[in-house]
C-alpha cells in the first residue's frame, strides 16, 4: 500500500513540470503558433528562478522571476514569429539554443562554473516520508501544477480568450473578419506558455535548490509530445503527462532489476506520439492553422 | 522610357518587350541575389551587436575580443586545424537539413542521424579484422555510415509519405529514440569499461592532416573533410543538374504542381529524407574515423541544431553551406580561444542570435524587396 | 422590384467611397474606385472575374485599409476603419469563402468577437438562447450547438448571415452568394435579403451573374480593372448595356457566338474517355461525384456547365489521378487507368490544364523553359541523370514563339509572368506531348481578354487534330462557344447530356439550379 502510495507520489512530483508546460503548450498551439520552444522557456525558467531565489533569498520571488525570464523569451518568440513572420520552426530552435547558451553564459558569469548555481532557497520536497498529501503540499508548486490543467481547459473552453484562441488557430481569417486582433490574441497565448513552462522550469530549479546545465533535459519535448498524444486538449495532454511520468518512476523503481533497459523506458513518449501521428490511437489533428501565419 | 514596370511594359506597349526583357532580367537577378545575401548579413551584424553587449557586459573590450577570436582559429595553424574539423562535421549537417528544405521538408533529426552514422562507421571498422587496409576499410566504413544515416531519415520520410505524420515531430522524436538506442548499444555491449564509448578500431582509418602539413599537428582535422567537400559537390550537382534533382525542387517549392505533373510527391520525401539522413550519417566518419577511431557517445550532441543554422545562413545552397559550417566552427572554436576575456559560453547564445536574426529577416527582406517592386 | 430606386436616391448616400485605391505588390487591385449607395436599396456590384469587387468590399468592411481614397458611412469620414469599429458601426459582410471556424459550434462562431459574459467565463446558455432566437427571427432553423464543421454550404451561408444580424449589421455586403448554392438555397437567400431590405437594411450584392443583377437589385455598379467606370437603375437597364460596362467593349452573349458544327458527325468511334459509375468522395466523407458515367469521342469537346462547387473539381481530379476514387471505372483509349498514378496516365495521353495554375499548374519559382518541360523531365533526361539543358532550352524558345508567350525570356521565372501568359504556359506544356485527352478546367480564368481568344483557338485546335477533351467552366458562355456536346453537373450527377445544338442559356440555366429536364 505505502509502495503505491510512493509510487504516486514520485509519479506526481515528475509529472508537474510535464503539465505546467503542456498546459502553456497548448495554448500556444491552439493559438497556431508552434511550441517547440518549451525546451527553452523552461530552461530560461528554471535560470532565472533559480537567480531570482539566489538574490532574493526568497523562493516564491524566485518562481515569479521564472516567470519574467520564460515570458521574455516567449516575448522574443512571439515578435519573431508574428511580427516579423519568422518560421515558427526555426525561431523555436532559435530560442531554445538562446536559452541554452545565455543560461550558460550567466552560469558562467555569476557562478564562475559551467556545471551549475551555489545552492538557493527552494521548496523542499519532504522525499516521501509522511503522508501523500503533506508530502505533495511541502512543495506549493505541485498543487499548482496539479490544478493548471483544470486551469487551462476552463480558459480555453469556457472564456472568450479561449474561444478567440481556438479560432485563431483554426481559422484566423475568420476571426480577423469579426473583430478579433489574431496577433493580440498569438501575443498573449505565447506569452502564457512561457510563462507556464517556465513555471514548470522553476519546479525543477526550486525542487533541487540550485540550477544545473541543461537541466531542462528534454522535457519541453515530452510535454510537446504529452499534447501531441493529447490531440491537442489540455485533460487529454495532462492525462499524457501523468502516464509519461508513471512511466518513467516505474523505470527508477525498477532500475536496480535490469528488467528493460532504462533506455526504452525513455523512448515511450517519443514512440507514442509517432503512433499517435500515424493514427493508431485515434489520428491527432493539429489545430488547422499551427504554424501558419 | 522612364516607367520600367515589367508589367506595364507587358500589357501596354508588347512591341518594346524585347528590348526591355534584358532589364527586367537583370533586376530580377538583382532581387534574387539580395534576396539570398541580405538576410545573412543582417544576422551576421545583429549577431555582433549582441555580441558587442554579451562581451560589454564582462567589461571587456570587444575589439580586443574579437581579435584574440581570429587568432584564435584562422591566425595559427592548430587553431585552423580545429576549425577544420568542427567544420566537416557542420557541412553534412548542413547539408542533410538544406536537402531537406528543399524538397519543402524539415529535418530536426539530423543529430541522432550522425550518430547512427558514426556508430555505423565505428561497427564495420570493429568488425573488420585488424589491419585491414585504409583503402578498404574507409570506403566500407563510408558505406555504413551513409546507410545507417539514411534508414534513420528513411523512417520519418516514410511516415510523412503514408501517413502524414509531420516530419518535424517525428524526426525530434526519432532523435529520442534513436539516441536511446544507441545509448542502450553501448552501455549494455560495446562499452569499454568506465568509458561512454567503444573499444578502439584497429582497421585502416583517415589519416589526420597532419600527415599531409606537420602544422596541424595536434589538431583533430582529417581527411574526411575530402569527402564531406565532395559530398557538397555532387549535392550540388544532383540538385541542380540532374532530373532527381529537379523533381526534389518542384516537390519543395510547390507539392501540388509537382504531383499534377505526374511526380510522386511522397516517394519523392521519402528519397530526400533517406537523402538526408545518409549525408548526416556521413558526417560521423569525422569523428569515428577520422578523430578518436571510436564511437562515444555525445560526440554529436548539438551538430543538428547547428546543421539547422548552417543551411540556413547557407540558404540551402551547397556552397553556401560550406561557407556558413566554415563560419559557424569559427565561432565555435573562437569561443575556446575568447575564454580568458570572456566566457566560452557567449558563443553558445550567438548561434541563437544568429538563427533568430535569420529567420526574422528571412520574411523581412522579401517583403520589403516586393514593397519596393510595387512602389517602382 | 426596383420600385425602391427613386425614393432612396433623394436621401444622401450611406455609403460613399471616393478615389479609393489598393495595390498588393505589383498588382493594382483597386486604382480609382466609387460607390454611392443609398440606404434601403439592394446595390449590385458587378464585374467580371478579378476585377477588384471583393478588394473594394474588403476595404469597406475595415478588412484592409485602402492605399488612397476616402469612405464614408452615414455622413461620418471613417477612412481606415478596422473591422471591428465596422462592425460597431452596423456593417457587415458575407465573404465568398466563408469566414466560419469549422471547430467551433454554430453558437460559438456567431458570438466570437462579442462573447456575453457571466464573471469571467463565457454565458454559454445565453449565447445559445439569443443565436437560436435570432435565427428563428431571421427564418432560419439551426441546432446551434452543431459544429460548422457537419453543416451544408447553404447553412453555413446562413451561419455567416446571422453572424452579421447578431452583430446588428444594417449594412449588409455579401460577396458571390449564389456561386455554391442551389435554386431553393437561391431563393431562400432572395427572400431572406428582401425582407432586410424592406425593413430598412442596405444590401450590397457582389456578383458576375447578370441574371441576379436584374432579378433582386435596385441599382448597378460596374467595376472594371480596378475602376468604378458605370452605374445605372436596375429597372430599363438592359444585360447587353451592363455586359458592355463590364468587359469594355461589345460582347456577343453566350449562345449566339459558335454554330455547333459537329454533333451530327461524331460517329460511333471508340471514346477515347469512357467514364463509367464514377463516385467520389469529397473533404467531409459526403460523395462530391455520384455515379457518374459519360464517354467523349476524340476530336469532340464536352463541356461541363454547372454552379461552381457541384462536383466539377472532384471530377476532373479523379480522372487526372489527382484524387482517389471510391468506385466506378474511368478507361483511357479502353484501357483501364482508375488506379494508375498521374505519370503513367499522361504517359498514355492525358494531359490536364488545372483549375488553379498557382498551385497546381506551375511552380511559380521556377523559369517558364523549366515549367514548360515539368511532368516530361525524363524525356530531357540524358545518361547519368543529367538533365538536357541546351534541349530544354532550345524547345522553350520555340513553343515560347508558337504560344506568344510574354516576355519571350525562356528564364524568367513564372511568377513575373502576368495571369494570361502564365495560362499560355501551361497550355502549352499540356499540349506538348501528343494529347488524346485533355482536361481544361476553368481554362481562361483570370485570364485577360486577348489570351482568352487566343486559348479557346488552341483548344479547338487540340481538338481538330483528335484530342477528346473536357472542359469544365463556370463561364456558360465559354462552355457554349466551345463545346460538341453539353453536360450538366449538379450535386454531384451529371443530370443531362444534349448535343450543342440543342443547348442554349435557357435551357441550361434550370438545369443548373437543379430544376429537373
Amino acid at each position: 500500500m505505502s509502495l503505491a502510495l510512493a509510487f504516486l507520489a514520485q509519479t506526481l512530483r515528475i509529472a508537474v513540470p510535464y503539465l505546467f508546460a503542456a498546459a502553456g503548450g497548448v495554448l500556444a498551439e491552439r493559438a497556431g503558433i508552434i511550441s517547440l520552444t518549451l525546451e527553452g522557456f523552461m530552461l530560461g525558467g528554471a535560470f532565472s528562478a533559480m537567480l531570482g531565489s539566489y538574490w532574493s533569498g526568497s523562493p516564491w520571488i524566485g518562481a515569479l522571476c521564472g516567470i519574467a525570464g520564460g515570458v521574455a523569451l516567449a516575448l522574443l518568440h512571439a515578435v519573431s514569429t508574428i511580427r516579423f513572420k519568422a518560421d515558427q520552426v526555426v525561431s523555436g530552435i532559435a530560442i531554445n539554443l538562446l536559452a541554452v547558451g545565455l543560461t550558460r553564459y550567466f552560469l558562467k558569469l555569476v557562478f564562475d562554473s559551467s556545471s551549475n548555481s551555489l545552492r538557493v532557497a527552494g521548496f523542499s520536497a519532504g522525499t516521501s516520508t509522511g503522508s501523500l498529501i503533506g508530502g505533495l503540499l511541502h512543495n506549493p508548486l505541485i498543487p499548482f501544477g496539479l490544478l493548471i490543467i483544470p486551469v487551462v481547459a476552463w480558459l480555453l473552453y469556457r472564456t472568450p480568450f479561449g474561444l478567440r484562441v481556438r479560432a485563431v488557430g483554426e481559422h484566423p481569417e475568420a476571426a480577423t473578419t469579426v473583430g478579433v486582433s489574431v496577433k493580440r490574441v498569438r501575443y498573449v497565448a505565447v506569452a502564457l506558455s512561457g510563462a507556464l513552462a517556465a513555471l514548470g522550469g522553476a519546479y525543477l530549479a526550486l525542487d533541487q535548490h540550485q540550477f544545473t546545465d541543461g537541466m531542462s533535459a528534454g522535457r519541453g519535448f515530452i510535454a510537446l509530445a504529452a499534447i501531441i498524444f493529447g490531440r491537442w486538449d489540455p485533460v487529454r495532454a495532462g492525462i499524457a503527462c501523468l502516464f509519461f511520468a508513471a512511466a518513467e518512476t516505474l523505470q527508477i523503481q525498477l532500475q536496480g532489476m535490469q528488467a528493460i533497459p532504462s533506455q526504452f523506458v525513455q523512448m515511450i513518449p517519443y514512440v507514442l506520439t509517432i503512433v499517435a501521428l500515424v493514427g493508431l490511437v485515434g489520428r491527432a489533428m493539429p489545430p488547422a492553422a499551427l504554424g501558419r501565419e | 522610357m522612364s516607367d520600367l514596370d515589367a508589367t506595364a511594359m507587358r500589357e501596354e506597349n508588347p512591341s518594346t518587350v524585347s528590348e526591355t526583357m534584358v532589364i527586367v532580367r537583370s533586376r530580377d537577378v538583382r532581387n534574387r541575389v539580395i534576396e539570398a545575401v541580405l538576410p545573412p548579413l543582417v544576422a551576421l551584424l545583429v549577431s555582433i551587436v549582441v555580441g558587442d553587449l554579451l562581451i560589454l557586459a564582462v567589461g571587456q573590450s570587444p575589439g580586443a575580443v574579437y581579435r584574440l577570436m581570429l587568432e584564435g582559429t584562422w591566425g595559427n595553424a592548430y587553431g585552423f586545424g580545429q576549425v577544420l574539423y568542427k567544420t566537416t562535421t557542420l557541412i553534412c549537417t548542413g547539408l542533410a537539413v538544406s536537402v531537406g528544405l528543399r524538397a519543402g521538408l524539415f529535418n530536426i533529426g539530423a543529430e541522432g542521424q550522425l550518430a547512427a552514422g558514426g556508430m555505423a562507421a565505428a561497427l564495420v571498422g570493429l568488425a573488420l579484422p585488424v589491419g585491414t587496409t585504409a583503402v578498404i576499410a574507409v570506403p566500407l566504413g563510408v558505406l555504413g555510415a551513409l546507410a545507417a544515416g539514411g534508414a534513420v531519415g528513411f523512417v520519418p520520410g516514410a511516415l510523412r509519405a503514408n501517413w502524414g505524420a509531420h516530419e518535424v515531430i517525428t524526426t525530434i522524436m526519432l532523435n529520442f529514440i534513436v539516441l536511446a538506442f544507441l545509448s542502450w548499444l553501448v552501455s549494455a555491449h560495446l562499452r569499454v569499461p568506465e568509458t561512454l564509448h567503444t573499444p578502439p578500431i584497429h582497421a585502416g582509418a583517415l589519416p589526420r592532416l597532419s600527415v599531409l602539413w606537420n602544422g596541424f599537428h595536434g589538431s583533430a582535422a582529417n581527411g574526411s573533410i575530402l569527402i564531406e567537400l565532395c559530398a557538397a559537390l555532387i549535392l550540388g550537382w544532383y540538385l541542380f543538374r540532374t532530373r532527381g534533382g529537379f523533381e526534389l525542387r518542384a516537390v519543395g517549392l510547390q507539392p501540388d504542381a509537382a504531383e499534377n505533373a505526374g511526380i510522386n510527391v511522397g516517394r519523392t520525401w521519402i528519397r530526400a529524407l533517406t537523402l538526408s539522413g545518409a549525408l548526416a550519417g556521413l558526417g560521423g566518419i569525422n569523428f569515428v574515423l577520422g578523430y578518436e577511431r571510436y564511437y562515444e557517445e555525445g560526440f554529436a550532441t548539438g551538430a543538428g541544431f547547428l546543421g539547422i543554422a548552417v543551411a540556413l545562413v547557407g540558404r540551402s545552397n551547397p556552397l553556401g553551406v560550406v561557407l556558413a559550417a566554415l563560419f559557424f566552427a569559427t565561432l565555435s572554436q573562437g569561443g575556446l580561444a575568447i575564454n580568458a576575456l570572456v566566457p566560452k559560453q557567449m558563443v553558445d547564445a550567438l548561434q541563437g542570435v544568429v538563427i533568430l536574426a535569420m529567420a526574422a529577416s528571412v520574411p523581412e527582406v522579401r517583403r520589403l524587396l516586393a514593397q519596393a517592386r510595387g512602389k517602382r | 422590384m426596383s420600385g425602391m430606386m427613386s425614393g432612396a436616391r433623394s436621401t444622401a448616400p450611406i455609403v460613399r467611397l471616393t478615389g479609393i485605391a489598393k495595390r498588393f505588390g505589383d498588382c493594382h487591385a483597386v486604382r480609382d474606385a466609387s460607390l454611392e449607395v443609398a440606404a434601403g436599396e439592394i446595390h449590385a456590384l458587378v464585374g467580371e472575374n478579378g476585377a477588384g469587387k471583393s478588394t473594394l468590399m474588403r476595404i469597406l468592411a475595415g478588412i484592409s485599409p485602402p492605399d488612397a481614397g476616402t469612405i464614408e458611412v452615414g455622413g461620418r469620414d471613417v477612412t481606415g476603419w478596422t473591422t471591428a469599429q465596422a462592425i460597431d458601426a452596423s456593417v457587415g459582410m458575407v465573404h465568398q469563402h466563408f469566414m466560419l471556424v469549422p471547430t467551433l459550434t454554430i453558437a460559438e462562431n456567431v458570438i466570437l468577437g462579442r462573447e456575453p459574459m457571466r464573471g469571467l467565463a463565457i454565458d454559454f446558455a445565453r449565447a445559445e438562447r439569443e443565436v437560436t432566437a435570432a435565427a428563428e427571427k431571421s427564418g432560419f432553423r439551426m441546432n446551434v450547438r452543431q459544429l460548422v464543421r457537419e453543416l451544408s454550404v447553404g447553412e453555413q451561408q446562413r451561419v455567416e448571415i446571422l453572424k452579421t444580424l447578431v452583430r446588428g449589421a444594417r449594412i449588409l455586403i455579401l460577396d458571390e452568394p449564389t456561386a455554391v448554392l442551389s435554386p431553393p438555397e437561391v431563393e431562400e437567400l432572395w427572400r431572406v435579403l428582401r425582407a432586410l431590405r424592406d425593413e430598412g437594411g442596405t444590401i450590397i450584392l457582389i456578383t458576375h451573374k447578370l441574371d441576379e443583377v436584374a432579378e433582386i437589385s435596385d441599382t448597378i455598379t460596374v467595376v472594371r480593372e480596378g475602376r468604378t467606370v458605370a452605374r445605372f437603375p436596375t429597372a430599363g437597364t438592359s444585360p447587353a448595356s451592363i455586359a458592355r460596362a463590364m468587359v469594355g467593349r461589345d460582347v456577343v452573349l453566350a449562345g449566339d457566338a459558335t454554330i455547333a458544327r459537329r454533333d451530327e458527325r461524331v460517329v460511333a468511334l471508340a471514346p477515347a474517355l469512357d467514364v463509367r459509375h464514377l463516385v467520389v468522395s469529397g473533404e467531409q466523407r459526403q460523395r462530391a461525384v455520384n455515379d457518374v458515367s459519360f464517354t467523349i469521342q476524340p476530336r469532340e469537346i464536352l463541356g461541363i456547365a454547372g454552379v461552381e462547387g457541384n462536383g466539377q473539381s472532384a471530377l476532373i481530379e479523379a480522372i487526372a489521378g489527382l484524387r482517389s476514387v471510391e468506385s466506378g471505372e474511368i478507361f483511357l483509349d479502353a484501357a483501364d487507368v482508375t488506379s494508375m498514378p498521374v505519370s503513367d496516365r499522361e504517359e498514355r495521353g492525358l494531359a490536364h490544364i488545372p483549375e488553379d495554375r498557382h498551385r497546381r499548374g506551375l511552380v511559380l519559382d521556377y523559369s517558364i523553359a523549366d515549367n514548360l518541360i515539368l511532368g516530361r523531365q525524363r524525356s530531357y533526361q540524358r545518361r547519368g541523370g543529367m538533365l538536357d539543358r541546351t534541349r530544354i532550352l532550345a524547345d522553350a524558345r520555340a513553343a515560347i514563339a508558337v504560344a506568344d508567350i510574354r516576355p519571350s525570356d525562356p528564364m524568367m521565372p513564372a511568377r513575373a509572368l502576368s495571369g494570361g501568359n502564365q495560362q499560355k504556359v501551361v497550355i502549352a506544356r499540356a499540349l506538348a506531348r501528343e494529347t488524346r485527352v485533355l482536361l481544361a478546367a476553368q481554362p481562361t480564368r483570370g485570364v485577360d481578354v486577348g489570351a482568352i481568344e487566343l486559348i479557346h483557338a488552341r483548344l479547338r485546335a487540340a481538338r481538330d487534330s483528335g484530342a477528346a477533351i473536357l472542359l469544365v467552366s463556370a463561364e456558360l458562355s465559354e462552355i457554349l462557344a466551345l463545346s460538341d456536346r453539353v453536360a450538366v453537373m449538379y450535386g454531384g450527377r451529371i443530370v443531362a447530356i444534349v448535343p450543342r445544338s440543342v443547348a442554349s442559356e435557357e435551357m441550361l440555366g434550370p438545369l443548373m439550379t437543379g430544376a429537373s429536364a
